[in-house]
């Protein structure tokens, strides 16, 4: 009798609630899973979250992954897929503007901002690959603004995306590296480590879109999920990460 | 020319390293799999296992570990930097040492069937002979192993031709040092370069598809030599 009930009842909610497939940006992880569990208590949608590379998403969703939003880590994604009709129209937006960091795991290791780079004491200094990731481009344009480009070419190295290069960084094989101030920025402060924020003038803004993808269209909780991503509450939870609007 | 410069690079890079590795691992997978061959040891089982491993174990946590461990705190960086060679990780040699371990079991178990298939009555031949054990074993084991040596060195050169989840980990993805061929393409991939990719992974197709029908046109032969 009790299972029937059970399952009357999950019938029953299922009316209402749905689940949506959501790819996400990796540099949005922590703040995402922030937003999702307050969404699914506010609305009783499940989502399902994959999150990896923008570059890798945009190939499985040309060849019909079913994810109903992207949340990319740049905006030209998005338009892309716009532009190939494989979105909702109308539906794109900026949910975030990623700020780079200079991030050490050594706590001593950057104490005067930029200057860091200047002395150029170290073998290693980490960025994602600039051809692929948003945060790797903002990172050579912010070297190439404070004329260390050439100085610190050799010392280069690349991860795939902004996670590998903060895996380079915190296990010391690099000594220091741009990657997302979301990925090291806790309760409004960097966590550990030594950093120095990089001023958003030293390179384009990062514009973060989401869009409703063609396998999400007029899907009620992938309007639902869009619309809370721009609700004041959900900001807040973005702007402790160390986005901006 | 169909290929960029850099993936012309990326291909020569790629052949070095695999040629490297193949030699290193023929020098020390020949008495590893000499040894699992002919031993009654109760390590036999254990050290079996541990040259399987790279075939289970994900090369995200191969690749992860080897980081860690080449790493400034890792045994092996610790290591290296007191032999004042610095850190391995996003560098060609580290890439070979990862590959070494990568590749062990594709040298080291046709080598120790094909020990096996040999058995222990040509060497006691060879012995009344009064061949010392090491000459016994160039003399006749290399020759009757033949097709085995053939196959562990094609398998272990192809292997490390397409890893590629170990050297995204510790690479660092530097042209000339740590871009081979499967970087290359996945970076085309990722940056929707998507003819480049498709060029670069015909190449790679073609490639995999001879070295397999290399391999598999050996096989007849390899039974031949096994069952004399």
């Amino acid at each position: 009798m009790r299972f029937l009930f059970a399952v009357l009842f999950v019938f029953s909610t299922a009316a209402q609630a749905e689940t949506i497939q959501v790819a996400v940006a990796a540099n949005f992880t922590a703040p995402m899973n922030r937003i999702i569990e307050n969404f699914t208590r506010a609305t009783g949608h499940t989502v399902k979250t994959a999150f990896g590379a923008t570059g890798k998403f945009y190939a499985q969703i040309k060849n019909g992954a079913p994810f109903d939003i992207l949340l990319a880590a740049d905006n030209e994604t998005p338009a892309k897929l716009e532009a190939e009709e494989l979105t909702q129209a109308g539906s794109r937006f900026t949910y975030a503007i990623g700020t780079l960091v200079l991030w050490s795991a050594d706590a001593t290791f950057i104490t005067d901002g930029a200057e860091v780079l200047n002395r150029n004491q170290f073998n290693k200094l980490a960025i994602a690959n600039p051809k692929t990731a948003p945060y790797g481009a903002a990172a050579l344009q912010v070297m190439k603004q404070l004329q260390v480009e050439q100085l610190l070419a050799p010392k280069l190295v690349q991860g795939e995306s902004i996670t590998q290069a903060y895996q380079f960084i915190s296990s010391g094989n690099a000594e220091l590296g741009f990657i997302a101030l979301s990925q090291v920025f806790k309760e409004g402060k960097v966590a550990n480590g030594s950093a120095w924020i990089v001023p958003a003038e030293l390179h384009n803004p990062i514009r973060q879109d989401a869009v409703i993808l063609k396998h999400g269209k007029d899907n009620a909780a992938a309007m639902a999920l869009m619309e809370y991503l721009q609700s004041e509450s959900a900001r807040a939870i973005i702007r402790e990460y160390g986005y901006q609007f | 020319m169909l290929l960029t410069a850099d993936d012309l690079q990326a291909i020569g890079l790629t052949l070095r390293l695999a040629g490297i590795v193949t030699l290193i691992l023929l020098i020390i997978g020949t008495p590893i799999a000499w040894w699992l061959a002919r031993t009654h040891h109760w390590l036999k089982g254990p050290i079996g296992a541990v040259v399987a491993l790279p075939l289970v174990l994900p090369p995200s946590v191969l690749g992860f570990y080897l980081l860690l461990a080449m790493g400034p705190h890792g045994f092996i960086g610790q290591f290296t930097q007191m032999l004042n060679i610095g850190l391995l990780p996003f560098t060609f040699w580290g890439l070979v040492i990862a590959s070494v371990f990568y590749s062990l079991p594709f040298m080291v178990q046709p080598l120790q069937t094909a020990f096996e298939t040999i058995g222990e009555r040509p060497l006691e031949v060879a012995a009344t002979l009064r061949a010392s054990p090491l000459d016994a074993f160039f003399t006749v084991v290399v020759p009757l192993a033949l097709p085995g040596f053939l196959t562990a060195m094609i398998l272990t050169f192809a292997h490390t031709v397409g890893e590629f989840g170990v050297v995204l980990m510790i690479g660092g993805n530097l042209p000339e040092e740590t871009r081979v061929v499967s970087v290359q393409i996945y970076d085309h991939v990722e940056a929707m370069e998507y003819a480049d990719a498709h060029r670069l992974s015909a190449v790679m197709l073609l490639f995999s598809f001879m070295v397999l029908l290399v391999l598999y046109a050996w096989r007849p032969n390899n039974k031949k030599v096994a069952a004399i």
